[in-house]
C-alpha cells in the first residue's frame, strides 16, 4: 500500500475515530435515535475528495458520516447534529441520516436521492457545464426501481451523474447474492451506462484510476457508476450484526498500519484526541434549538 | 374560455415569464401535447425547458424535486392523477419533508398536477380522486382547478410558496368554460371571499343551506342547486376554495357570517369515504363553530367502491347532482 499524504491519513482516521466514537457514546446512552457507522468504508469518499468540486453536488445516504466528514472536515458539527446540540449542521432535526449543507443533502429513504440527484444534474448541464452530480449508494439500494428509472433518464438526457456504489457485500444484514440477481455491472450497461469496478482499497490507486473516468462524465456529459469492492467492518446500525464472529474482515486500515506504523500511530493518535476534545466540547452544549420551527 | 384552454395559456405564460421553469410529464411534446392536451403548443414555443419523460412518475417527482432544489421550478404532469400513488415517496418523503427537515427552510417550488376524476368511464385505475391520501402532510399543499379561479394567478401562488404542491384538475372540468365576471347563470352569482369562490342566489337572503365543494364539483353542485331552488324553494351558497389544504373556512372571518347564518353546511368530494377532505373541513366547522351550527354539517363522497367502467355502474358509484341534493334534503328534513 502506498503511503498517503498526512493529510489524506488524517481525514481518513477523523472518520474512522468519529464513527468508533459514535458506537462508544450509544453504548453509554449518550446517543438518542440511531446511527449507521461508515468503518471500512472511509477510504471511498477520501479518495473522491479532491476529484470533486465544490460546484458538485453530494448526495448521500443513511450511511453517511464519511462522506460528510470528507465534504466538510466538520465533526462538530456533525456531532451536535447527531446528539441534539446547538450548532447542529440541521438544527438537530435531520439528525444521522437527514443532512443538508450547501451543496450537501443526505436523505434516509434507498433510492430516493437518485432521481433528484438527476434532476440537480439537468440543473448543472444547462448552467454549470463541468458540474456533476454525486450520489452514494449501496450495493442493497440496487433493489430499488428509483435506482433504474433514474438511471435510465440520465443516460437519455445525458446527464453528468456520479453514481458511487458502495458494495460491501451486505444489505443491513443481507448479504448480496441473496439480494442481488445479477450484477451492478450488468445492470449499468443495460442502459448503455458506463461502469467501473474498483476492488483497491489503495486511495492513490483509487485517484489515479478514476479520475480519468470523472472527468470524461462532466465534459461528455453523462452519467458513470463506479462500484467500490468495500468492506463493512462494523453493524449495519448499532449491536445488529448478525455475521458470524471470526470471520475474517477486510480493513484498509490494518493493511495501512502494518506498511506505515510510525507515520499511523502518530495520526491516529492526534485523530483520536481531536475527536475526544469535539465529543467533550459538544456534549456541554446545550440542546440545539429549531430556528425555523 | 374553457378550463383546458385556461390551464394552457397560464403554463405558456408561466414559462414565457420565468425562464426557470421546466415542465416535466409523459408525452407531453407537441403535436400529441399531453393526454388532455393541456400542454398543447408549450413544447414548440420552450423546446428546452418542456421535456418528455420516460414512464417514471417517481424519478419525474424527483427530478423535478432536483430542479427545484437547484434554484429551478418544475411543474409535474402526472399523466392520470391515480398515477401520484407511484410518485409518493419522492412527493411526501422527499419534496415536502426537504421544505423542514433540513433544520432551515429549504424552497421547493414544485407543482404536481393530477388529472383526476371519473365521469368518463375509464375504470378503476385512471378515474380517482386521491386526494386523502396527501392530506396533512408538513409542507405539502393541496389546490384544485375551479371554473372560477384564474390558473395563471392560481400556478403564481403555488410557486410562491415554495413548498410541494399537488394541483388535481377534474377531467370533465376541463371541457367546461370559465366563469366571467360575477355571473354563473340568470339565478346565481359568484364573488371571491380570500381565494374561496362564493356562489349565491343573485339579490338572495340567508341560505337554507351552504354547500362546501372542490372545483370538479361545481357543475354537479350547481343544478343541485338549481333543482333544491325550484322544486322546494330551498335557497343555497357554495363555496369552492382553491387551495383544498389548509383550508379553513371557520378561520375565515369573510365566510364566517355566511356560515353561522346557513341551515346546513355539506361538504361534498369525489372520492370514498374516510379520512377525506371533507371529513377533515367538517371536524373543523363543528370544532370551531359549534355554538352557531344549525346542524352536524352532511357529507358527500362516492360510494365505498372501486370505480366501475361501464357507464351506468359508474354512475351508480360516483357523485352526482342528484346524490348532492339528496343530501342537503336528507340533513335539513331527514
Amino acid at each position: 500500500m502506498d503511503g498517503l499524504a498526512d493529510e489524506d491519513l488524517a481525514l481518513l482516521l477523523l472518520i474512522r475515530c468519529f464513527e468508533r466514537k459514535l458506537l462508544a457514546l450509544f453504548e453509554q446512552g449518550e446517543l438518542n435515535g440511531t446511527t449507521h457507522t461508515c468503518l471500512g468504508q472511509e477510504y471511498v469518499p477520501v479518495s473522491l475528495r479532491p476529484l470533486l468540486r465544490d460546484s458538485d453536488w453530494i448526495f448521500s445516504n443513511h450511511r453517511g458520516h464519511g462522506h460528510y466528514l470528507a465534504r466538510f472536515d466538520d465533526p462538530e458539527g456533525l456531532l451536535a447534529e447527531i446528539m441534539g446540540r446547538e450548532g447542529a449542521v440541521c438544527d438537530g432535526v435531520g439528525g444521522s441520516q437527514h443532512l443538508r449543507r450547501e451543496r450537501y443533502l443526505s436523505t434516509g429513504v434507498q433510492g430516493q436521492s437518485l432521481p433528484v440527484a438527476a434532476g440537480v444534474a439537468l440543473h448543472l448541464s444547462r448552467h454549470e457545464p463541468g458540474a456533476l452530480a454525486c450520489a452514494y449508494i449501496g450495493d442493497g439500494t440496487w433493489g430499488e426501481g428509483a435506482v433504474y428509472e433514474a438511471l435510465n433518464m440520465a443516460a437519455l438526457w445525458r446527464l453528468p451523474l456520479l453514481v458511487v456504489v458502495e458494495h460491501n457485500g451486505i444489505a443491513q444484514s443481507t448479504p448480496t447474492p441473496a439480494q442481488m440477481a445479477g450484477t451492478v455491472a450488468g445492470r449499468a450497461a443495460a442502459f448503455g451506462v458506463r461502469h467501473h469496478a474498483l476492488d483497491t482499497l489503495d486511495v492513490t490507486a483509487v485517484r489515479r484510476e478514476v479520475a480519468p473516468l470523472i472527468e470524461e462524465a462532466r465534459g461528455e456529459p453523462a452519467p458513470l457508476v463506479l462500484e467500490f469492492a468495500t468492506h463493512r467492518l462494523g453493524p449495519h446500525s448499532k449491536g445488529d450484526d448478525v455475521r458470524p464472529p471470526g470471520v475474517p474482515l477486510i480493513d484498509w486500515y490494518a493493511a495501512y498500519q502494518a506498511a506505515h506504523p510510525a507515520q499511523s500511530a502518530r495520526i491516529e493518535a492526534a485523530a483520536r484526541d481531536r475527536v475526544e476534545r469535539v465529543a467533550a466540547e459538544v456534549a456541554a452544549r446545550p440542546p440545539a434549538s429549531w430556528s425555523a420551527a | 374560455m374553457r378550463v383546458a384552454e385556461n390551464l394552457n395559456r397560464a403554463l405558456h405564460g408561466l414559462l414565457r415569464d420565468d425562464p426557470s421553469v421546466y415542465v416535466l410529464g409523459e408525452d407531453i411534446l407537441d403535436p400529441y401535447g399531453g393526454a388532455f392536451k393541456i400542454t398543447k403548443g408549450l413544447s414548440e414555443r420552450f423546446p428546452d425547458r418542456v421535456l418528455a419523460t420516460p414512464l417514471s412518475e417517481g424519478a419525474i417527482a424527483g427530478a423535478a424535486a432536483g430542479l427545484a432544489l437547484a434554484g429551478d421550478k418544475a411543474v409535474v404532469e402526472i399523466m392520470f392523477g391515480d398515477f401520484a400513488a407511484l410518485a409518493f415517496d419522492q412527493i411526501v418523503n422527499f419534496a415536502a419533508k426537504s421544505v423542514t427537515m433540513y433544520g432551515r427552510r429549504v424552497p421547493m417550488p414544485l407543482i404536481v398536477r393530477c388529472p383526476s376524476g371519473g365521469h368518463r368511464g375509464y375504470g378503476p385505475t385512471h378515474s380517482q380522486t386521491l386526494q386523502k391520501h396527501f392530506l396533512g402532510v408538513p409542507g405539502l399543499s393541496l389546490f384544485e382547478v375551479t371554473p372560477f379561479h384564474d390558473n395563471r394567478a392560481v400556478l403564481d401562488r403555488m410557486l410562491a410558496l415554495g413548498e410541494p404542491c399537488l394541483l388535481f384538475e377534474d377531467k370533465v372540468l376541463y371541457t367546461r368554460p370559465m366563469y366571467g365576471e360575477g355571473d354563473v347563470d340568470e339565478l346565481f352569482a359568484w364573488r371571491l371571499v380570500d381565494d374561496v369562490a362564493v356562489v349565491e342566489l343573485a339579490g338572495g337572503g340567508d341560505p337554507d343551506y351552504t354547500l362546501i365543494v372542490p372545483g370538479g364539483l361545481v357543475h354537479r353542485a350547481v343544478p343541485a342547486m338549481r333543482a333544491l331552488l325550484l322544486e322546494h324553494d330551498l335557497a343555497g351558497a357554495l363555496l369552492v376554495p382553491s387551495r383544498l389544504h389548509p383550508f379553513d373556512p371557520a378561520g375565515t372571518p369573510g365566510l364566517v357570517p355566511l356560515l353561522a347564518r346557513t341551515g346546513l353546511v355539506c361538504v361534498a368530494e369525489d372520492g370514498t369515504a374516510g379520512g377525506t377532505w371533507g371529513e377533515h373541513v367538517a371536524a373543523g366547522l363543528h370544532a370551531r363553530l359549534w355554538g352557531t351550527l344549525r346542524r352536524p354539517v352532511a357529507l358527500v363522497s362516492s360510494a365505498a367502491s372501486v370505480i366501475p367502467t361501464a357507464v351506468h355502474l359508474e354512475r351508480e358509484v360516483l357523485v352526482q347532482d342528484t346524490t348532492i341534493r339528496s343530501a342537503v334534503l336528507e340533513g335539513l328534513h331527514g
